[in-house]
């Protein structure tokens, strides 16, 4: 009976190994076996903020030049990439009869200037007259006082005395107004040239042609650009930021720029102004960022992330962001309890870009929370926590 | 007494411990099979229940967001939140895309969703690693099962994002992982077209004459800028107050928003009963073929096992056992067996359960359901064989 007593030994032990096994795997594997967990502690921390929003590139001043009223281009004097200085001729409309208006204006005022000429003769004469006949009058009235003249005499000389004066003021009129009439054609031969010369679309800025929008012979309608013009200084950021986390978007905050272009390479510059107006449709707020030094090549319309460092929160109570969970409609914390994970309400502030949030309530410093899990908790789920999972 | 059984076991220990591990690995299969079913059936549950949603508002008529797709304006949550017995609304868009990673494809299931509060409708209820999407863009929170790592860059259509979190189980009804990113970002990917097709576009509106007339400066701009907007999303998730009927809120929606809702049950009933129910029969009938297959086997081995000792039950007779004895004998190795076959079998499923690719779910009472089937069958077919067992004459251990 030996040998059977030592087979019914290795037997008895494969087979508590084997039923040790299997609960290894149902305890282990199974639903039953408790909630991988990883722990951490609330504790006083340094929360760096930022904000993260999509730009694009755009120059803060930007000309579209054009004509004041519709007509046909007649030429374009510069093309795409062109550096120009203010006042510099760009383009030019088709003047269609304002130079021939410009000319007959011109003609009108110097007609006009003749009629001066002849009325100032005119009013010499007249002056002249005048004098005579005064004179003759003052004399008939001598003489009718000694009685050498007859009264109606006298009166006839007096009487073309005052005609004559009449004639000299009718005279001084007619220069009057020759005079106003020379002003009025200036006026008008210089109103014809100040229209041709608003034909002539020039360059309000140092800048670069950015668009060269018509060609020669092509019809535009009033305000239609025809050249567009950017001051390549003034390249700023549009920044668009999502409503929701923009809390303590301000000017003046420094940011951080990665171009689409350099994706390598962080550009730092800050927050110029911050739009009051936002996007009511896409539910984002709106700044501008400008950087500190504007490399070369920089695209107008490129795509750029921008990160904005908001000022940090010193020594605020944290706790992971991913310990921070829903359970029964309400926010909080899962804690351990004796090796069970309890359910706690809290109440969060900031979050910070390396994933820390602030407790505002329900926390105290040195408690412990879950934050990662191999499942979703419930109340009084059995926990095993570990150093990380997997 | 001694124990007729444990002494006949002993005897031919070998043969019965692998006749044992071989019917195991059959039932091993067959509650694998099982698992199979659960976990497709539970794919479609966790997806339900880590959306975090008690009503699921689509497109009007249509079963969606994850059985047909579903298309609404990305604002139709302001009139939503307004209804009373509502406590948070989230838009949310779904897209399932093939992902190059490594160099090989992954099917994985796309998810935005509003990132900025906590917790919002839809996000991941629990990560295993890394932390929730803190920044409003391209940033991304993956399943395990995509096989991303944290930190890990991923290029998803135009743009690069960061993993920044793990999740288990967030998986879409056909059980592939999801990858969760900001709303925004989901919408230009599922919305906003690649380059060729943007310069196509643009090229196709410039030729239509409606949109391209001389003396309307702007008209075509304005035209292909309206074009490129991405302001849709496939649903807007609703939480609702404690204490709110959601057949209530759901029918407000319905009859005042014009637009479809879906309660909890109701959603179930779609992805469960509706979208997977073809491929859920289809394996349900595999696993019922599978069962009766493993029955008769188990059957068989009990029977043939019988069988092959009909010298020595006949010894016994001959030297005067009783019937009771021998069918003791007879039901007890066929218990035996099965605890045997079930315990490997258990064991089995449990550890190729994972290897999946999909979810296998082993329910502890679909074990014991299971453990029960199997000492069942082994009794009934052990009835069978005792029948036979006492059948036998007692000559047959002399003559034969």
């Amino acid at each position: 009976m030996k040998a059977p007593a030592k087979r019914t030994a290795i037997l008895s032990i494969l087979g508590a190994l084997f039923i040790a096994g299997f609960g290894w795997i149902v305890a282990t594997q199974g639903p039953l076996a408790p909630v991988a967990v990883t722990l951490a502690q609330a504790k006083e921390a340094r929360l760096e903020r930022r904000l993260f929003g999509i730009a694009t590139v755009e120059a803060r001043r930007s000309h579209a030049i054009g004509p004041t009223q519709a007509g046909r281009v007649a030429r374009v004097l510069v093309d795409q990439g062109d550096t120009v200085k203010a006042g510099q001729l760009l383009a030019e409309m088709e003047p269609v009869d304002l130079d021939a208006r410009f000319a007959a204006g011109a003609a009108a005022a110097a007609g006009a200037a003749q009629r001066v000429t002849s009325a100032e003769a005119a009013l010499a004469e007249a002056n002249s007259r005048a004098l005579l006949a005064k004179n003759s009058a003052d004399r008939y009235a001598d003489l009718r006082k000694k009685n050498f003249v007859s009264q109606e005499a006298a009166d006839a000389k007096a009487h073309e005395a005052a005609a004559a004066l009449a004639a000299r003021q009718a005279a001084s009129a007619a220069l009057a107004a020759a005079k106003d009439d020379v002003r009025r054609a200036q006026s008008e031969a210089a109103g014809a040239g100040q229209n041709r010369a608003n034909l002539r679309l020039v360059s309000p800025v140092n800048g670069i042609v950015t668009a060269r929008l018509a060609e020669p012979g092509s019809t535009v309608v009033a305000g239609q650009a025809v050249v567009q013009v950017i001051d390549p200084t003034s390249l700023w950021l549009r920044v668009r930021i999502d409503q929701g986390r923009s809390n303590g978007l301000a000017a003046g905050l420094p940011t951080e720029v990665i171009l689409r272009s350099r994706p390598d390479e962080k550009l730092p510059g800050r927050v110029e102004r911050v739009d009051w107006v936002g996007d009511a449709v896409t539910e984002e707020r709106i700044a501008n960022v400008v950087l500190d030094s504007v490399p070369d090549g920089l695209s107008i319309g490129e795509l750029a992330e921008v990160t904005l460092y908001l000022p940090a929160v010193d020594k605020a109570l944290a706790i992971p962001a991913a310990a921070l969970q829903r359970h029964g409609g309400r926010s909080g914390v899962w804690q351990p309890e004796n090796g069970r994970a309890s359910f706690k309400p809290i109440t969060v502030g900031a979050s910070s870009a390396d994933g820390l949030v602030e407790i505002r309530r329900g926390l105290a410093a040195g408690d412990a929370v879950i934050v990662h899990s191999s499942r979703l908790l419930a109340d009084n789920a059995r926990i095993r926590p570990v150093e990380s999972l997997k | 007494m001694i124990n007729l059984a444990s002494r006949d076991v002993l005897h031919g220990w070998g043969k019965f411990l692998f006749t044992g591990i071989g019917l195991g690995l059959l039932i091993g299969a067959t509650l694998t099979m099982a698992g199979v079913f659960r976990g497709m059936v539970d794919d479609g549950q966790v997806l339900i229940d880590n959306s975090g949603a008690d009503l699921w508002v689509v497109q009007q008529g249509t079963l969606g967001p994850y059985a047909e797709p579903s298309s609404i304006r990305d604002d139709v949550w302001r009139g939503i939140v307004g209804i009373q017995g509502v406590a948070e609304t989230g838009n949310a868009a779904y897209l399932t895309i093939q992902m190059q990673q490594a160099g090989k494809d992954t099917r994985v299931m796309i998810v935005g969703i509003e990132v900025d509060r906590p917790n919002r409708p839809g996000a991941p209820p629990y990560l295993t690693s890394g932390r929730p999407i803190l920044q409003g863009h391209y940033e991304a929170i993956a399943d395990e099962k995509a096989g991303l790592r944290l930190g890990e860059r991923v290029r998803i259509r135009r743009h690069d994002y960061t993993v920044v979190g793990l999740t288990r189980r967030m998986v879409s009804s056909s059980g592939d992982p999801m990858i969760f990113v900001s709303l925004k970002d989901a919408q230009e990917i599922q919305f906003l077209k690649d380059n060729d097709a943007l310069v196509n576009e643009r090229a196709r509106t410039a030729t239509n004459p409606a949109f391209n007339r001389p003396g309307v400066p702007g008209l075509l701009e304005a035209a292909q800028a309206s074009a490129t907007q991405a302001r849709n999303v496939n649903a807007v998730l609703v939480r609702l107050a404690p204490g709110t009927d959601a057949d209530v809120v759901a029918g407000d929606i319905r009859r005042w928003n014009r637009l479809t809702a879906y309660t909890k049950a109701q959603m179930e009933d779609i992805l469960v009963a509706k979208l997977i129910a073809t491929s859920a029969k289809q394996i349900g009938m595999f696993l019922a073929i599978l069962a009766v297959v493993t029955a008769a086997i188990v059957a068989f081995i009990i029977y043939t096992m019988t069988l092959a000792k009909v010298r020595e039950i006949a010894v016994l007779k001959l030297i005067g056992a009783k019937n009771r004895t021998i069918a003791a004998m007879i039901l007890q190795q066929a218990m035996a067996l099965g605890v045997i076959g079930f315990l490997v079998g258990r064991m089995a499923a449990g550890l190729w359960g994972p290897a999946f690719p999909k979810y296998v779910l082993l329910l502890p009472q679909d074990a014991i359901g299971g453990f029960a089937i199997v000492l069942t069958i082994c009794a009934l077919a052990s009835s069978v064989a005792i029948r036979a067992a006492l059948a036998i004459d007692p000559a047959e251990a002399i003559g034969g």
